[in-house]
């Protein structure tokens, strides 16, 4: 059945239309009666303003200097001598330590995520759309890169360069990149079959714009979720680069760090490893919920 | 007269869902005779799957059978223990559904999937059961049966896995086989030869059937009575040809309009009921139909709901003006108007669904 | 969480490459396998490529000593002569990959005089085995927890279930690990004033073994059950499911036969992934306990740039995980007959 290019047009300007539309009004509702959700987005969202702030708090002297050691209150108990969390074995407040640590984790967490975009978005796209010797290339690429197991790819790399947040950020990204590229070729594959698509090819408008027209509305609330779950793997990452050494180095303070501190003293002071510890492991959980959240809200299958 | 096979009285069922109650099953009362096939017509969502899903109670998880009574030889259905239901699920009724590539389980063998329906009711010992389950193939006209027993699902053509559903259930004899939509899903030309098939074991085996369909070409081949549902309730009874002939409530006078027939004029065009089905949640006061009735008076909408009254012998149907008191001339407009409601809507929204077609 | 509900996307494009591979219904089987088995090689190659790129683009050179000591100029040269370190790059790659041919993974740099493959064969029994316990471990509680939580969905079990997966999860294993020593051993250890558990040096196949195998077991447990779970919801709603109530099945058979035999498919196909993420955290976990295994040799291979052993390891890492994908993916043929008989 001949279809004129000029409805075909349309029909998609509708469908893209519609979808958009109900789609985020929709997810809005459903990730806010998620209750666990709102709350790991609320906690990261104080984190995140605690991070941003932390400079500001220690010039102001409500938060303590993370680096500033001092001698006479090693080991110090929560509590003690002004110190809300204790301190660690070089009498660093914890408090301030652990606050400025979320500045490390986070920022690896979300901004690796901005290297990780780019990357999966071309290589999907480069796959769902040239099909063919391309795809299977590309495919063939991504199955190799997946055997190599991340965390050693991630600790090598890390201790043969030097330690800093620009090597950490490129050996997470190149290591997670995987998840996105596949998801993003996968949708490229499925609007391809689309039959409207071949209705455009046969009079001519040309279907890259269409693909990406289309690829955006659909494909969002998946990329969104899976760049969503891939920012604990990165903190998750960052942490155990700290707690092996090869991460940030000191005295910057990261959670990864405080862990293994805590480790190494955990009978002398055994809750200064409970704080970080705890820190991570809420953290992680907050952004899991989040990524639960806007996984359900966004599901195309339960709306209705 | 003998007592019916299955007697189904004033059957409430209703689904708990986060929009609110829907009622899927509003007081409906019916009864099937050994031997006999009764057809339940009615577009989708108007209950008839519910129905059949309450009388097995299989009802899906937000779904309770809320009041009534499912007699079956006398014995009620819905205060049966779990075992006594296992008992009679697949043995005494048995059901087969509309999609049979979804309904199979895929990575079983037809073989054991047939097989374990014998044994799971300790009819036939594993033995006798294999033996049995190449001749139930053969029966329903599967092609090769002793090899293809050991087919998977995906393995099987559409029709095939129709004819192995079939086969599954009746394996165990039933005395009431309820079929919902049972040709749907396939191919026109593979519907002619299921239809086919169900005939011949129809004369067969003499199993009473609840045929559930939209497809009236169906009904008027298989079956001696029908039911025709609207909005959770049943609106017209009666025997085949008397409804066929003539129709009394205006809903039924609809279905059959948008079916082509052979024994009516050419220029006669098919009709579709205007309007969407119903919202089985939010139900409108007075008829339940007469929001999309071509023949509706104030009666209808000011009164509560008509019951079924006896319009001829056999026959009830649910509804205050009825088709025989309906002038011909409104008769005349009420298709002419359709036909240009259709095409008005047709030009307005590309995809928009046209209200209620039926049979196709 | 270390691993992302992505990663089992991977199961989606199988069928579609096995078909792809697989001829005719004969010998297909031994094709696709011989064909995997195969493409093992590129892809040992390519983990040894880049490893070993990785290595040579590093500032500085393996016997630069911080703090204080550095070696004199003449002592590294002949360092670098004893272990072939002055030859050109390709000549040291295509070395190293003959050797590895013939299993010789070179001496490592740390410990004067010893082997690669002694090394390794020296941590093997203690990561092995941890690994495998952990293994026996995760199949039949994460695949039991997520099955009750399914079948009993939205009541209490399911939520607690589903509560301490999500729990166990997030919180990545050295800070469970860690967590754990502090329990266990601080606390119970002041109670009970014994040797309560206590990763100690002198590791012995013991109960020393059971946090290092809870610990290591308890993110893939979490993420088996979390997947079952959802797996199984899904088949519960299919069709086919309500045909076996229709026939009168008793509820065993409609479990097994049914529900499960459908729903621990996508299943097998994550334990390729949980074999690889034991590998990465028997990493952790040794470090954590202090068990002289493989992971904690590597740690220790890296922050010292012993780059025979590091090369070393991370091919045998990479060769076991590419086994046990193999394994998975031969064993989804056998599983799923849609598959098989294409």
């Amino acid at each position: 059945m001949a279809v004129p290019a000029v409805a075909v047009e349309q029909l998609v300007e509708w469908e893209v239309a519609e979808t958009q539309i109900g789609l985020w009004t929709d997810a809005w509702q459903r990730f806010r009666r998620n209750r666990l959700a709102v709350a790991g987005a609320a906690l990261v969202l104080i984190l995140v303003l605690i991070a941003f702030l932390c400079p500001l708090l220690v010039q102001l002297g409500i938060l303590q200097n993370p680096v500033k050691q001092n001698v006479q209150y090693i080991e110090a108990a929560p509590g003690q001598a002004g110190f809300l969390l204790g301190s660690d074995e070089l009498g660093r407040d914890t408090l301030s330590r652990l606050l400025f640590g979320s500045r490390i984790s986070l920022s690896v967490g979300i901004l690796v995520q901005g290297i990780i975009l780019p990357i999966g978005l071309a290589i999907g796209l480069a796959a769902g759309y040239f099909g063919g010797r391309i795809d299977n290339l590309l495919m063939r690429f991504t199955d190799i890169w997946y055997a190599f197991p991340d965390l050693l790819f991630v600790l090598v790399v890390v201790s043969v360069f030097k330690p800093n947040l620009l090597t950490i950020f490129g050996a997470i990204a190149l290591v997670n990149w995987v998840g996105l590229a596949r998801l993003v070729r996968g949708q490229v594959l499925s609007i391809k079959e689309k039959e409207f698509i071949e209705a455009a090819r046969s009079s001519g408008s040309p279907p890259l714009k269409l693909i990406i027209k289309h690829l955006l509305p659909n494909s969002l609330g998946p990329i969104i979720v899976t760049l969503t779950f891939g920012i604990p793997q990165a903190i998750f990452l960052e942490a155990v680069l700290s707690f092996l050494g090869v991460g940030i180095q000191p005295p910057t303070p990261t959670w990864g760090q405080m862990v293994f501190d805590g480790y190494e003293a955990v009978y002398a002071n055994p809750t200064s490893v409970v704080f970080p510890a705890l820190a991570i492991g809420f953290t992680l959980l907050a952004f899991s919920f989040i990524g639960d959240g806007l996984r359900d809200a966004l599901d195309p299958r339960m709306r209705r | 007269m003998a007592q019916p096979l299955l007697q189904v009285q004033d059957l409430r069922t209703q689904f708990f869902t986060t929009r609110g109650v829907v009622h899927a099953v509003d007081g409906v009362t019916f009864h099937v005779d050994a031997g006999e096939t009764l057809g339940v017509v009615g577009e989708s969502g108007c209950g008839k799957t519910m129905t059949a899903l309450s009388i097995l109670r299989l009802l899906p998880d937000p779904g309770k059978i809320m009041s009534g009574r499912i007699l079956f030889r006398g014995k009620d259905v819905t205060k049966m223990t779990d075992e006594e239901i296992r008992d009679f699920r697949g043995n005494d009724v048995a059901m087969i559904f509309q999609d049979p590539m979804t309904s199979l389980n895929p990575v079983t063998r037809i073989g054991s999937q047939i097989e374990e329906a014998m044994t799971a009711h300790e009819r036939f010992t594993e033995t006798l059961a294999r033996g049995r389950v190449i001749e139930l193939l053969k029966r329903v006209r599967v092609p090769a049966a002793e090899s293809r027993v050991k087919d998977y699902p995906h393995q099987f053509s559409g029709g095939m896995r129709q004819r192995a559903m079939i086969a599954m259930g009746l394996s165990n004899e039933p005395d009431l086989l309820i079929a919902d939509e049972p040709t749907t899903a396939l191919d026109v030309t593979v519907q002619a030869q299921i239809i086919q098939l169900m005939k011949q074991l129809n004369r067969e085996l003499n199993t009473a059937m609840m045929l559930i369909t939209h497809n009236m070409a169906l009904v008027a081949s298989l079956c001696q009575r029908i039911i025709v549902m609207y909005a959770g309730r049943i609106v017209e009874e009666g025997p085949v040809e008397q409804i066929f002939k003539s129709p009394q409530h205006p809903y039924t006078w609809s279905l059959l309009r948008s079916v082509p027939r052979v024994d009516e004029a050419r220029k006669d065009r098919l009709v579709s009921i205007k309007g969407l089905p119903p919202d089985l949640s939010h139900s409108p006061p007075g008829c339940k139909f007469h929001p999309r009735c071509p023949f509706v008076i104030d009666k209808c909408k000011d009164e509560p709901e008509p019951p079924l009254g006896e319009v001829a012998t056999n026959q009830v149907a649910r509804c205050w003006v009825l088709m025989r008191n309906v002038k011909q001339d409104d008769i005349d407009a009420a298709k002419q108007s359709a036909l240009s409601k259709e095409a008005a809507e047709k030009l307005k929204a590309p995809t928009a669904e046209l209200g209620g077609t039926i049979g196709g | 969480m270390a691993i992302s509900e992505g990663r089992s996307g991977r199961g989606a494009l199988l069928p579609l490459r096995i078909s792809q591979l697989a001829g005719s219904r004969g010998g297909s089987l031994a094709i696709f396998v011989g064909k995997r088995i195969l493409w093992m090689v590129p892809i040992v190659f390519f983990v040894i490529l880049i490893t070993f790129v990785l290595m040579h683009l590093a500032p500085g050179s393996p016997w630069d000593r911080t703090g204080g000591r550095q070696l004199s100029q003449a002592v590294m040269n002949n360092l670098n002569i004893k272990y072939g370190l002055d030859k050109p790059e390709t000549e040291q790659f295509k070395l190293y990959v003959w050797n590895v041919i013939h299993f010789d993974f070179g001496l490592s740099y740390q410990y004067e005089g010893k082997s690669v493959v002694t090394l390794i064969g020296g941590g093997w029994p203690y990561t092995a085995t941890i690994g495998f316990l952990a293994f026996l471990l995760i199949v039949p509680v994460g695949i039991s927890l997520g099955v009750v939580a399914a079948l009993r969905q939205n009541t209490r079990v399911d939520y607690i279930t589903m509560g301490f997966a999500t729990f166990a999860a997030s919180f990545p294993n050295f800070v469970i690990g860690a967590l754990m020593v502090v329990v266990f051993s601080v606390v119970l250890y002041k109670a009970t004033d014994g040797n309560f558990f206590l990763p100690s040096a002198d590791f012995g196949l013991d109960s020393h073994l059971i946090m290092p195998v809870i610990t290591l077991s308890l993110l893939p447990i979490a993420y088996t059950a979390r997947l079952t779970r959802a797996s199984t919801l899904d088949t519960i709603r299919q069709d086919f499911v309500r045909t076996a109530w229709a026939k009168g099945l008793p509820e065993r058979l409609v479990v097994i036969r049914h529900i499960l035999k459908n729903s621990l498919i996508p299943v097998v196909t994550t334990l390729g992934p949980t074999f690889a993420f034991l590998v990465t955290g028997s990493v952790i976990v040794e470090t954590v306990f202090n068990i002289p295994g493989i992971g904690r040799a590597f740690v220790v291979a890296v922050s010292s740039r012993d780059y025979p052993m590091i090369l070393g390891t991370t091919v045998l890492f990479s060769v076991i995980i590419a086994v046990a994908n193999l394994v998975v993916d031969v064993a989804y043929v056998f599983i799923d007959p849609r598959v098989r008989l294409t």
